[in-house]
């Protein structure tokens, strides 16, 4: 029996915030522990699952290559519940034609040591890291004609990032929105591998995409998936990782731009001594809704996950979700797992939702724990800063990058870390004007 | 030389049953170079003196006025005040996390002055600075106040007011919490500052301790909102014999 010591990183905390840890005691059966802290604004309101629905285990979730085997949502569905569902709706696909737009370009730059290959869909190598987990996804699968796989082969250390580019062609000005399309990516790191592979996505599109990140036996794979949308853009994308024994992923998403965007990151171990760390970065200005559901699946002993998400908004109307599902099956003892959200919300009318789930199946664990807060701008900080002469638009300037800078030290990858920076800086810069304009912000909407 | 000057300052917050007020008529002024020690029991109002001069969002200033060199401190930002040259030590210094301590000081500094400091001066400042405060070089890459114990978050604030030079310093309870070493650190910081004779200092203390290392030249006994006595240095070793009860029997 061991128990498992959850702590609360202390950083960016504002006296309205509500901060949930748990600690986890095994329990000697199955059990679900999810909890739902959905309603985790300032207020500090929880709600336990919703009215009626009875929260099932990830572990039941259906996954199918069949489109017809995912209804279209409706936004009563778990996983569609947060999702402007309207917005989305050209990627469900409900006709079941496929998704045909031909507007959504993919261009690799990639070091000697990296191989890159365009494939057709009957390549044997896709597909392999699990299947899709809801509609967008499925009709992702089942519309992409062309897949580009980029492969680190044995032992090869690559020189250099390798950069993936997903852009939507310019459409004509006073032309009609891009036609949805769909992208498949495959990443597979060979035995004893290492990479960092950076997939940017930017232009307008209306795309869904799959990103199948296949790490074998001791490689070191880090990917980066920016979503520097366009306005206008709608995206939904299922990154689908399978981690072998003793081969450690690091995944970051970075979302900027975009009107939604949806990323769906699935991970199973499937090797003992396999690690991920997921990193998560999000800023969310007025109208964009950014979702964020990972499901990490701890299927294999004494695996190792970290999730850290971190996301600022402003702006009416800005939306984030964030979900993040762990599941320690019976099998995985010696598991360790620790998931974080933290979110700042910097203006009225922006809504943060934060919800961990950890289900434990088995009693042999080294820990697991979550924590989920969300804080409105702290004016005490803001005072104390402007105390000292700066000014507050500086002072404001400096706590947002405050609250990110622990997150963007963990990167490791030195020009990904200073383009956040500088990504960051610009989104402030953006949004500046819009700050200045407003007293402090008082009250989070529920 | 300058003056600071509060006139008939009345201040009040807003609480859940209303606005309560808390200063009822503060007089005082404070010249470069002056020490005046402000000294009343728990809950009297000298922390609300403090934040309302720095400016503070929650204290609502119903009459009064204060000038600095005859300038309207009241119609000053928070921001604008600290640039005009008053400084704030806190009671409760806030944290800032993932903003590093040197960040936070070349920052402040150039707001302060207009102009980034020269690298190669600024840097040697700080260090000489730090030093003598007794505080380690790694506090420098540290956040600002997170993590510090009571005693650090207080070397912190008068690190900088070493560095900011401001030409009035509000220090409130700097001398709470800490124990008799860092008290003399601390009031050997407050000291190189006032030996430039350029300084007013507002010291608010509740104990006379700290009066031992810093001399004040006035003494002025803060009691429910306002000034009930004033004198030299002599009032503040009655006030150690003789504690506030003199000044809070009531009134008939
Ligand atoms: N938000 C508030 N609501 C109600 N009362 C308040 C509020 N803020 C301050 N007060 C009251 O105002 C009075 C003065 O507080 P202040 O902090 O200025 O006292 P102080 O002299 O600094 O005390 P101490 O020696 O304990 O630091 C206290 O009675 C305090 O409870
Ligand atoms: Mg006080």
């Amino acid at each position: 029996m061991t128990t498992s010591p959850t702590d609360v990183a202390a950083t960016g905390a504002t006296p309205t915030e509500t901060t949930t840890t748990r600690e986890v005691r095994a329990p000697q059966m199955s059990t679900d522990l999810s909890t739902d802290h959905s309603k985790a604004v300032a207020d500090g309101a929880h709600t336990h699952g919703r009215g009626g629905t009875p929260e099932t285990s990830r572990a039941s979730r259906a996954t199918s290559f069949e489109l017809a085997d995912f209804a279209v949502p409706t936004g009563r569905e778990e996983e569609w519940r947060f999702a402007p569902v309207a917005r989305l709706a050209p990627l469900f696909d409900a006709a079941g034609t496929g998704l045909t737009g031909t507007g959504t370009q993919v261009t690799v730059v990639n070091p000697a040591e990296v191989q890159v290959e365009i494939v057709g869909r009957d390549d044997a190598r896709l597909g392999t890291a699990g299947r899709p987990g809801d509609r967008a996804a499925a009709a992702a699968w089942s519309s992409f004609r062309e897949a580009t796989v980029v492969t680190i082969p044995a032992q090869a250390v690559a020189s250099a990032a390798t950069s993936i580019r997903v852009e939507g062609l310019p459409v004509a000005a006073g032309g009609s929105p891009p036609e949805p399309s769909a992208v498949h990516l495959l990443v597979h790191a060979l035995p004893l591998s290492e990479a960092v592979v950076v997939i940017d996505h930017l232009g307008e599109a209306d795309v869904a995409e799959t990103v199948e990140i296949v790490a074998e036996e001791g490689a070191h794979l880090t990917v980066v998936s920016i979503q520097d949308w366009a306005p206008g853009s709608v995206h939904a994308a299922a990154h689908r990782m399978r981690v072998a024994r003793d081969a450690s992923v690091k995944h970051i998403v970075v979302t900027l731009g975009g009107d939604v965007v949806r990323v769906t990151p699935d991970a199973e171990f499937t090797g003992e001594g396999a690690s991920i760390e997921a990193l998560g970065l999000y800023f969310a200005d007025a109208g964009q809704h950014q979702e964020h559901r990972l499901f990490i699946d701890h299927a294999v002993p004494s695996c190792r996950s970290r999730v850290t998400y971190k996301g600022a908004l402003q702006g009416a109307g800005a939306h984030t979700v964030w979900v993040g599902d762990v599941l320690i099956r019976a099998a995985a003892e010696g598991t360790d797992t620790y998931e974080l959200n933290r979110n700042l919300v910097l203006s009225d009318g922006a809504r943060a939702d934060s919800v961990p789930n950890l289900e434990i199946e088995t009693g042999v664990i080294e820990g697991a724990g979550h924590a989920s807060a969300t804080g409105r701008f702290d004016d005490e900080q803001l005072f104390y800063l402007r105390a000292r002469g700066i000014p507050e638009s500086d002072a404001r300037r400096l706590v947002v990058r405050g609250f990110f800078a622990e997150l963007i030290q963990k990167i490791g990858v030195p020009a990904i870390e200073e383009r956040l920076i500088g990504a960051i800086e610009a989104e402030l810069e953006r949004s500046m004007s819009e700050l200045d304009a407003l007293a402090p912000a008082r009250q989070v909407e529920a | 030389m300058s003056t600071l000057e509060i006139r008939d300052l009345h201040v009040s917050v807003e609480t859940k049953e209303g606005a309560k007020q808390i200063l009822r008529g503060v007089d005082l002024t404070v010249a470069s170079g002056e020490t005046h020690a402000i000294m009343g029991p728990n809950g009297s109002g000298k922390s609300t003196l403090a934040y309302s001069l720095a400016g503070h969002p929650k204290y609502e200033i119903t009459s009064g006025t204060v000038t600095l060199d005859g300038e309207d401190v009241l119609a000053m930002s928070v921001d604008e005040r600290a640039r005009a040259g008053m400084f704030l030590a806190m009671q409760y210094p806030v944290e800032v996390p993932g903003v590093s301590v040197s960040n936070f000081l070349r920052t402040a500094k150039t707001a302060i002055s207009g102009e980034a400091p020269a690298l190669r001066h600024w840097v040697k400042d700080v260090r000489t600075a730090m030093e003598q405060l007794r505080m380690d070089p790694t506090f420098a890459e540290r956040n600002v106040n997170e993590g510090f114990s009571g005693g650090e978050k207080k070397r912190h604030e008068i690190l900088q007011m070493e560095l900011l030079k401001p030409k009035f310093a509000i220090l409130d309870e700097t001398d709470s919490g800490l124990d008799v070493d860092a008290l003399r650190i601390v009031s050997e910081g407050v000291n190189r500052v006032r030996s430039s004779g350029e300084v007013g200092v507002l010291l608010i203390t509740h104990y006379t301790r700290i009066l031992r290392y810093i001399q004040p030249d006035f003494v002025h006994v803060f009691v429910d909102g306002r000034i009930a006595e004033e004198g030299g240095p002599e009032l503040a070793e009655r006030l150690e014999s003789e504690g506030y009860d003199r000044f809070l029997a009531p009134t008939a």
